[in-house]
């Protein structure tokens, strides 16, 4: 480090003295000092927004008062958790957050390897890109403009769906009031939002895989079909591993405007649309429930920081370099 | 993505070319069909916002303008001064929080990698940790309306979210794939860390910062939660959020040209419409150019340690 060395030809200080006189302290610093610095900005903003709502999660255990603070509410105990358990929105919102969720993580899961797979053999990089380029596109959007295109489809009036509908003699169906077709709605929305990013995510790997493997197999007689079973999946192994536990720390923190927006927060759709993150939202800022909606929260944080570590046991149980922690 | 380089010497050199060829028929009908659906909502929105009020109420969306004018751009660009207001905020945020927060997340990623630093592991968890486990909600909002009184302040649109977890890793490992030997020559002839950073990792790490650098913007542009919680002033609204509100409230766009002194008739769906035009623009505008940038730049495998 520059200041190291300048301290032997600069005439030393008083500190510098002191400095020298600590051989282990400079080293210390020198070793240590810069990379500190670095790292102090993103551990304090960290800290800030990361950490110190962390430990506001004894806002659920308190009646919380806006005039008294955080630490000067009074405790209750459990008595918000037993509000949110003691009514039937605690299952609802429960069920709703894993079903959809892992039906999310399965679909998704398995179009972005198919869509990779595909990509993987297309002949002509001018077709792939254009491939590549329009499905990666809804990507960049955010979810109040998806919101906008599902509405333009599913408008009982305008919409494009109903209209297609009709030419089938088929009625207009008011699908904002129809909570059944929701969870399929919301798949085909997340997927059309996730295929480009996430099969590129695939390709990416299987690009990178050594074209000496698939030779090797075409010389023992293998089908591309036992080519793709026994040399690319195999590969995909670990990304899909990682990608699927973040998704599982990702499932109680789910896609909030997903089911915020796409929904248009309609109130008939809440029994299959309706998951923690829109209830914490709503009891928040809707219902003024400032403990059901802590509580909550600290529920939604748990439970996903809970399923991650079974999801991870999983994994080392069945192969130990695989697990992520 | 060519094939071409793995094409086998099959014995029968006829059927692999035909079951080749309606192998790839098949193919590409699929991932044109997927590639259609991904484009077809676009291109409906984009001519609804050329329709008149009247043509969609009638006839619905469609994938051409009926009745083609650009009344709705008019409306929102000359009559209604909020939607601008909107695009400075937005613009605002991300051109700050983007390179700031891309900076930030640098540096720590790097300093992860420095050998030296002893407690490179300690930060490496203490990030990892923040994207396993949340306060949630609640405890944010609080710090943020309570203790820190960022509400209705652009503070609040750019400083909560500079640092990304998931990207600081992504960072991290574009850092350790440098060439190890480079560094540490550059070590021995006296280059400070902040120095090799700034002169020597920065100008080799392109892709990934750029890949990260777009994220962030993306980010920042598209977010309208962080509004929905925390901002209440009309001259502070992002353009996302700004179209989050028309979605509920129809009435929105008539306060606007009433607050700017013009008294229209508003065509409200496709106003609605040309809003999403306008705040996807700038995205498609960038979109041919940075997206080879993701393209080069997503890997994810070697994320883990």
């Amino acid at each position: 480090m520059a200041t190291a060395v300048n301290t032997s030809t600069v005439r030393p200080s008083k500190a510098t003295d002191r400095l020298q006189r600590h051989p282990r302290l400079q080293r210390w610093i020198r070793n240590n000092g810069a990379p500190l610095m670095m790292c102090l900005p993103a551990i304090l903003l960290l800290f800030v927004f990361a950490y110190l709502p962390m430990f506001g999660v004894i806002i659920a255990f308190k009646e919380y008062r806006f005039d008294a603070g955080i630490l000067g509410s009074e405790w209750i105990g459990l008595t918000n958790f037993k509000f949110l358990f003691g009514t039937d929105i605690a299952w609802r919102i429960t069920r709703n957050t894993l079903l959809l969720n892992f039906l999310f993580i399965i679909t998704g899961t398995v179009m972005n390897i198919l869509v990779a797979l595909l990509m993987n053999e297309v002949q002509g990089t001018l077709r792939a890109r254009f491939y590549q380029s329009a499905m990666f596109l809804p990507y960049f959007i955010s979810w109040v403009v998806v919101g906008y295109f599902v509405y333009a489809f599913l408008n009982v009036d305008q919409g494009i769906l109903n209209q297609f509908l009709a030419r089938f003699g088929i009625d207009a169906i008011a699908w904002y009031r129809k909570p059944d077709y929701w969870p399929t709605i919301l798949v085909i929305t997340s997927l059309w939002k996730g295929v480009g990013y996430g099969s590129l995510l695939y390709l990416a790997i299987m690009l990178g895989i050594s074209p000496e493997y698939y030779e090797a197999a075409k010389i023992d007689g293998a089908t591309k079909i036992q080519q793709i079973l026994y040399i690319t999946l195999p590969h995909l192994i670990p990304v899909v591993i990682i990608l699927t536990m973040f998704s599982i720390a990702g499932i109680f923190r789910s896609d909030f405007g997903l089911f915020f927006n796409v929904t248009r927060n309609q109130p008939t759709l809440y029994p299959t649309t309706d998951v923690i993150d829109t209830f914490v939202y709503r009891a928040l800022r809707q219902m003024n429930d400032l403990g059901m909606s802590a509580a909550a929260g600290v529920y939604q944080s748990v439970v996903g920081f809970v399923l991650v570590l079974v999801a991870n046991w999983i994994v080392r149980r069945i192969d130990p370099d695989r697990a992520l922690f | 993505m060519s094939n071409a380089t793995r094409t086998p010497k099959m014995r029968s050199a006829n059927t692999y070319w035909l079951s080749n060829l309606v192998g790839q028929g098949a193919i590409n009908l699929f991932l044109l069909a997927l590639s259609l659906a991904c484009l077809l909502p676009f291109v409906v929105i984009l001519a609804a916002s050329f329709s008149t009020e009247n043509s969609i109420v009638n006839q619905g969306y469609s994938l051409l303008p009926k009745d083609f004018n650009t009344l709705a751009y008019q409306y929102l660009l000359v009559d209604s001064a909020q939607v601008l207001q909107s695009y400075l905020v937005s613009v605002t945020i991300t051109t700050i929080g983007a390179p700031l927060g891309l900076l930030i997340m640098a540096l720590v990623a790097y300093a992860m990698t420095r050998k030296h630093f002893q407690y490179r592991k300690a930060v490496a968890f203490y990030i990892f940790f923040t994207m396993l486990f949340s306060g949630g909600l609640v405890p944010s909002y609080i710090l943020i309306t309570q203790y820190l009184q960022l509400k209705d302040t652009l503070a609040v649109l750019i400083v909560p979210s500079l640092v990304v977890g998931g990207w600081v890793l992504i960072l991290r490992t574009y850092f350790r794939d440098l060439p190890e030997e480079l560094l540490d020559a550059a070590r021995i002839d006296g280059s400070g860390e902040w120095r090799t950073f700034f002169q020597i990792v920065v100008p080799l790490s392109t892709p990934g910062l750029a890949t990260v650098g777009l994220f962030s913007m993306l980010m920042y542009w598209n977010d309208w939660f962080t509004s929905l919680l925390y901002i209440e002033k009309t001259a502070l609204f992002p353009i996302q959020y700004l179209l989050y509100t028309i979605v509920n409230n129809m009435d929105f766009l008539d306060l606007l040209s009433q607050q700017a002194g013009v008294r229209v008739d508003p065509p409200r769906i496709p106003a609605r419409m040309a809003m999403v035009v306008l705040a996807i623009g700038p995205i498609l505008l960038a979109y041919p150019f940075v997206q080879r940038y993701f393209v080069r730049g997503i890997r994810v495998g070697s994320l883990k340690e």
